[in-house]
Parts: C-alpha cells; structure tokens; sequence
C-alpha cells in the first residue's frame, strides 16, 4: 500500500482526473443549459454515443480531427432538433423521449460502427499543448498545462457558461423561461425558441463530450462507448445546483474517484475489478441522494408550455 | 372555481356516448409509430448500401416463416411481457422505470442460486421457491429507487439507470467468483456462467423440439391479473389515482410515497421474475447478456401497448417477433441486430411527441363538437 502514495501515482491520478472530467463538463454544463431553460434532456448518453462514433468516423476517414469535432457537433445540434421538436414543439413526456433518443443512438451509433468500421481500429487523437511557461511549473506545471485542447475548452466552457448564465439577457431569458415561462412568454419572449435554443446548444455540447471520448481521450470507438457517463452527466446538473460551478465540481469529484478506481487496477489492489467499476454508479446515487434539496430547481422543470393553457 | 367543477360534471353527464376518436387514436397511434420507424431506418438502410426491403422480408420470415420462429418469437415475447407488466404499473403511478434490465439481473440470480444452492429438492417446490426468490430480489432492486424517489425525490430515471450499471458488475462479479461453473474452473476455461441448473426446476416445454416453455402461460395469466389488479382493486386504483394527480390524491388521503415504493417494487418484482423464466425456461443457467437488452424493449412495448396489460399482449408478441427477425437479418443479410435498438428509439420519439400531439387535437375536436352541439340546444 506503501507504493501508492508515490507522487509518480498521485501526478498519474490527478492527470486522468483531468482528462476523465472533460466528457462530463462538456456534457453536463450543456445540459445545465437546457434545464436552466425547463427541459431535461435525458438523451445526452444517445448523442454522446452518436456524435462521438462520427467524430471518430471522419477522423479516420479524414485524418482531420478538426472536422471530426465538426461532425460531432453538427450531430449534436441535429439530435438537439429531434428533440426539441419532440419535447418542446409536441410536448412529449420528457423522460420518455429523452430515453428514445437515448436507444436510438446507441442503436446507430453501434449499427454504423458495425457496417462502416467493423473492426477495432484506433485514430490518432488530439495530442497534448504545453501551455508556454505555465507548463514549466514543477508538478502542477504537468497536470495542469499539458493537455488536449478539448480539456482546455472543458475546463473554460465553465467560467464562459456561469457569465453567460448571470451577467448576459440571454441568460435572464433561459431562466425566466425554466422558471416561468408564462410570464416570459406575457413579456415577449419567445418561449419555444429559446428553449429550442437550449436544447440544442447542450446537445452540440454533448456532440462534443462524445467527441472528448472518441478522439481525445479514448482514440477510438467500441459498442457503448459511454458506459452511462451522459447519464452520469444529467445527474451532476441536479448535484451541481444548476450552477456551472457546482458541476465542476461534481465533475471533478467523479472522475478522481474513477481515477483513483482505473489506478486501483493498474497497482493491483486486491479489489475485484467488477466492484471498483461499480463505484461510480453508486457515487451517483449517493450524489443524487445529498442534492435532493430542490430549492434551486428551476420551476418549469419537465413541463412543456402550452400557450392555450394560460 | 365551484362554477367550473360544476360545469365539467355537466359536460360529463351530458355526453354518455363512448369516445370513438380515443379508441382510434390508441389502435392508430402505435402502428403509425412503428410504421414510420421503420420507414426512416429503411432510408438508413438504403444509405448504407443495403436493400431495406429484402432486409425486412428476411426479418418477417425468421419471425414468422417457421414452426421455430413463430415459437421463438413467443419465447422472446414472454419476458417481454412480464417487463412491460411491470413498466405499465409504474408508469401508472407515474414513474419511469427505467431499471428493468438490472431487475431482471438480480432476478435471475435469485432464480439461478436457489435451485443450484438447493438441487435436491422436488421441483414442485423448488420452481415456485426460484420464481418468489426472483420476485423478490428484482422488487428489492425495484424499491430502492421507488423508496429513494418517494422520500428524497431522486429522480428515479437517473437512480434506475445506474442500479442498471451497478446488478450488471454485481453479476459479472459472482460470474467469475462464487457462481462460476465449477466444472469450467477444473478444465480451466473460465467462461463467465454458472453450473447446469438441475433438471427437475427447468420448465416444461409446450411444443416439442422448440424452446417454447410454460413461463408463456403464466405470463398471459398474470397480464389478466395485472388488469384486475390496476382496474377493480383499491390498491391499484390509488396507484392510478397518485399517476393522475399527486395533489388530488394527497388531498383524498392517499399516501402519494408509498404507491410510488410499491409501484416501484412490483415493477421491480415483475422485472425479476422475467429473470427466473428465461433462467429456468430457456437458458437453464445464468450467463453474460442474459437479459438481451429486454429491459429496454419491454419499456417500448409497454408505451406501444397503451400501458394497458391487454394491450401489452399483442405489443409484447410484436416486438418479440421483431427480436428475433432482427437475429435473422444479421445473420441472412449482415445488418447488424444493434438495428432493432435504433428502431426502438425512433418509435418511442414517434409515439411519445405524436401521442400527446394527436390528444390534444382530439381533444379540441371534441371539445369543438360539444360547443356546437351546446349552441345548436
């Protein structure tokens, strides 16, 4: 037990905490989004999947990782249309078809996986970026400062979402439209576009968690790919209070503890691999258990808006 | 307010006449659902180079063009059945379980250990013993996000998809330990399954040369009791009456938590029991990817039947002939099976957005014809 307080294995850790925390940024500030205007989205898991086999795709096929971030983010914003088109404009039950398009890209994703790839094969994904002189600094200089750009882009999606949210009109909007959209929609905003707005801007964002899987983290695309990390993701939007904040840090929380688990493998603790990987499932229930004060929740949340009912 | 109660119960009293557009809309909305999944995963299919109609031909006549597939096609429809069973009774309350698959994990390792643990005892007492033991461990897995749900109002789609995660490592885990075969460790193979169950608690077979066993008969049995259930008992009208309106039933002194639990627990228990049969009917041990994604295609053939336990019968025997046409198709034509899922979402995005849409026109329709009607007297 000695050999796993080296500070070789705690750099190792805090590193894949990093990377492991990319997908669930990327995925849960955008569903931050969506909820902060009333929708749950509960497909991010099917759109993590879909866009990151296409972002996986066109890199291959391509040998451009630009464009294949490009390919997960167009099939995000296309599945964010499905469903806004299926929870906003024909107000379906939102847990149901968030589970819909939820099967439906694990059923594609695998489907064109299988026809178009067939084999394991693997891309050469986004490299590390030293960040000039910050990198330099010893031990939180390698952490920190030496990754891909899509954990960049995480880690700086978290301050751009929180002034969006609070200091811009557009953020008044998606919270007048979670909290009251009546009144929103007595004042002139448009409640159905900016919910359409939201729902797809977390789903490009979710396209671009996939993305962080396939060609940044992973290199590569298998059948579920994900594992229920989109899901994790919708959990942490309720853990981090709707705050973009908060998410971080959820986010961080689960992917030390992942880390800590994938490192409890490689030194060989004696804890059977299948109930290590259990540990973030029930770190997720256990999340969602302490977050279950719901004061913050907005209050349109799940309902879809029908003008006529007003 | 009391104007307004009062009208609607005039309304009500005044038009006695049976409301033909819902029945049309329950009959048609599934089929136009599952007609339009089909039809864009086709134009998918033509995309990809492959013939959608050849495929789906294939697919029809490994359902439906044998004395085997008719008969395999029941042997998938009953968990699907049972599942669903489950799903409708929650989903009357209200609640989204989403949990089936994990349900039916531990269910099937209740129904596995009991008889492996046990194996000289008669089997008219140990298939009973292996289905209540199932019962119970896929309603325990069940009732804890019921009760999670009902007391600390976690979301019970979120808390179901991770006890989902969480039966499937507890599986593989027992699968490599203490269930593994012990005639697999002595020759050293290590395949992730459990010794042979013994014979006398396999079920009986209902068509010779077939897999089709007796767990068919009890699930259309327990549909029938599941229908009395949620429509002549007090139990399962508060169940109904909690899924309507939480609110109201609060009011009229229903105790809105514990139906949620118990919805949760008998969607559990039903789930778990779908387990036990496919271990005793079909594979007669337990084994990776037993659950052949039931849980997730017993949700969709639940929303197709209406949530209603009769209309879940044909739902059920639909998508279990589609299961297995998919195997076919996979192997006749090399579509790959993971097609059905893609399909199944498309249907439940179909029939969730066009369902509430097609009500609500319904509704106003009626409500327009009503209004003439009034100005007309």
């Amino acid at each position: 037990m000695k050999g796993v307080l080296h500070i070789g294995v705690l750099t190792g850790i805090l590193n894949s905490m990093i990377a492991l925390a990319t997908p669930f940024l990327y995925a849960a500030i955008g569903e931050t989004f969506a909820q902060t205007a009333g929708v749950v989205n509960l497909g991010v898991d099917g759109i993590m999947l879909l866009a990151g086999f296409a972002a996986f795709f066109v890199t291959l096929t391509t040998g451009n990782l630009w464009l294949g971030l490009l390919a997960a983010a167009l099939v995000g914003l296309l599945m964010g249309l499905i469903m806004s088109l299926v929870s906003v404009t024909l107000k379906a039950e939102q847990g149901v078809s968030g589970i819909g398009l939820y099967m439906f890209g694990l059923g594609m994703s695998s489907l064109l996986f299988k026809v178009l790839v067939g084999t394991v094969k693997t891309v050469e994904g986004f490299r590390p970026v030293d960040i000039p002189l910050l990198s330099a600094i010893p031990f939180f200089g390698q952490i920190l400062f030496h990754n891909s750009v899509l954990v960049y882009g995480a880690f700086l999606l978290v301050p751009l979402a929180w002034v969006v949210l609070e200091k811009t009109t557009l953020g008044l909007k998606l919270k007048a439209v979670g909290q009251n959209p009546a009144a929103a929609d007595s004042l002139g905003i448009s409640v159905v576009g900016i919910r359409y707005l939201a729902v797809c801007l977390g789903a490009v964002l979710a396209g671009i968690a996939g993305a962080s899987l396939s060609i940044s983290l992973l290199n590569l695309f298998q059948d579920d790919l994900t594992a229920g990390q989109g899901f994790i993701a919708v959990a942490l939007v309720y853990f981090g209070g709707w705050s973009p904040f908060g998410v971080l840090a959820g986010a961080l929380l689960f992917s030390v503890v992942n880390s800590i688990q994938l490192w409890m493998q490689v030194l060989g603790v004696n804890l059977p691999a299948s109930v290590a990987v259990m540990l973030p499932y029930a770190l997720t229930i256990l999340a969602l258990m302490i977050s279950a004060n719901r004061a913050r929740q907005p209050a349109a949340l799940n309902k879809p808006f029908d003008r006529s009912e007003n | 307010m009391s104007t307004g109660t009062g009208q609607a119960v005039q309304k009500e009293s005044r038009s006695p006449r049976f409301d033909w557009s819902r029945l049309l809309l329950n009959a048609i909305l599934p089929f136009a659902g599952v007609v339009a999944a089909l039809a864009i995963a086709g134009i998918f299919l033509a995309l990809l180079k492959t013939d959608p109609l050849g495929a789906y031909l294939t697919l029809i006549d490994g359902a439906l063009g044998s004395t085997f597939g008719i008969t395999q096609t029941l042997v998938k429809a009953t968990p699907l059945l049972l599942v669903g069973l489950g799903i409708c009774i929650a989903f009357r309350a209200n609640v989204i379980n989403i949990g089936a698959e994990g349900q039916i994990i531990m269910g099937a390792l209740a129904g596995a250990a009991i008889p492996l643990s046990l194996p000289d005892l008669p089997g008219l007492i140990l298939i009973p013993a292996a289905c209540l033991g199932g019962f119970l461990a896929g309603g325990i897995w069940g009732f804890i996000p019921g009760i999670l749900k009902a007391r600390l109002r976690v979301n019970e789609i979120l808390s179901t998809i991770m006890m989902n995660a969480i039966a499937l490592q507890f599986m593989n885990f027992l699968l490599q330990g203490p269930l593994m075969d012990p005639e697999n460790v002595k020759r050293g193979t290590f395949l992730a399954q459990s010794a042979r169950l013994p014979q006398q608690v396999w079920l009986p077979r209902l068509v010779p040369q077939t897999l089709l066993h007796a767990g068919l008969i009890l699930a259309i049995v327990l549909a029938v009791l599941v229908y009395v259930f949620l429509w002549r008992t007090t139990i399962g009208y508060q169940i109904r009456a909690v899924g309507l309106s939480p609110e109201a039933s609060r009011y009229s002194g229903i105790d809105v938590g514990r139906n949620v639990a118990l919805s949760m627990a008998l969607a559990g228990g039903f789930a778990g029991l779908a387990g036990v049969i496919e271990v005793i009917g079909v594979q007669h041990r337990l084994m990776e990817g037993l659950t052949s994604g039931y849980g997730f295609t017993g949700i969709v053939a639940a929303l197709l039947g209406g949530l209603h336990p009769l209309g879940l019968l044909p739902a059920s025997a639909f998508f279990g002939g589609l299961l297995v046409g998919a195997d076919k198709m996979q192997r006749a034509v090399q579509i790959p099976s993971s097609l059905v899922t893609a399909i199944l979402g498309m249907i439940v995005l179909v029939v969730s957005g066009a369902g509430i849409w097609a009500r609500t026109w319904a509704a106003r329709r009626l409500a327009g014809r009503r209004r003439e009607e009034e100005e007309r007297a």
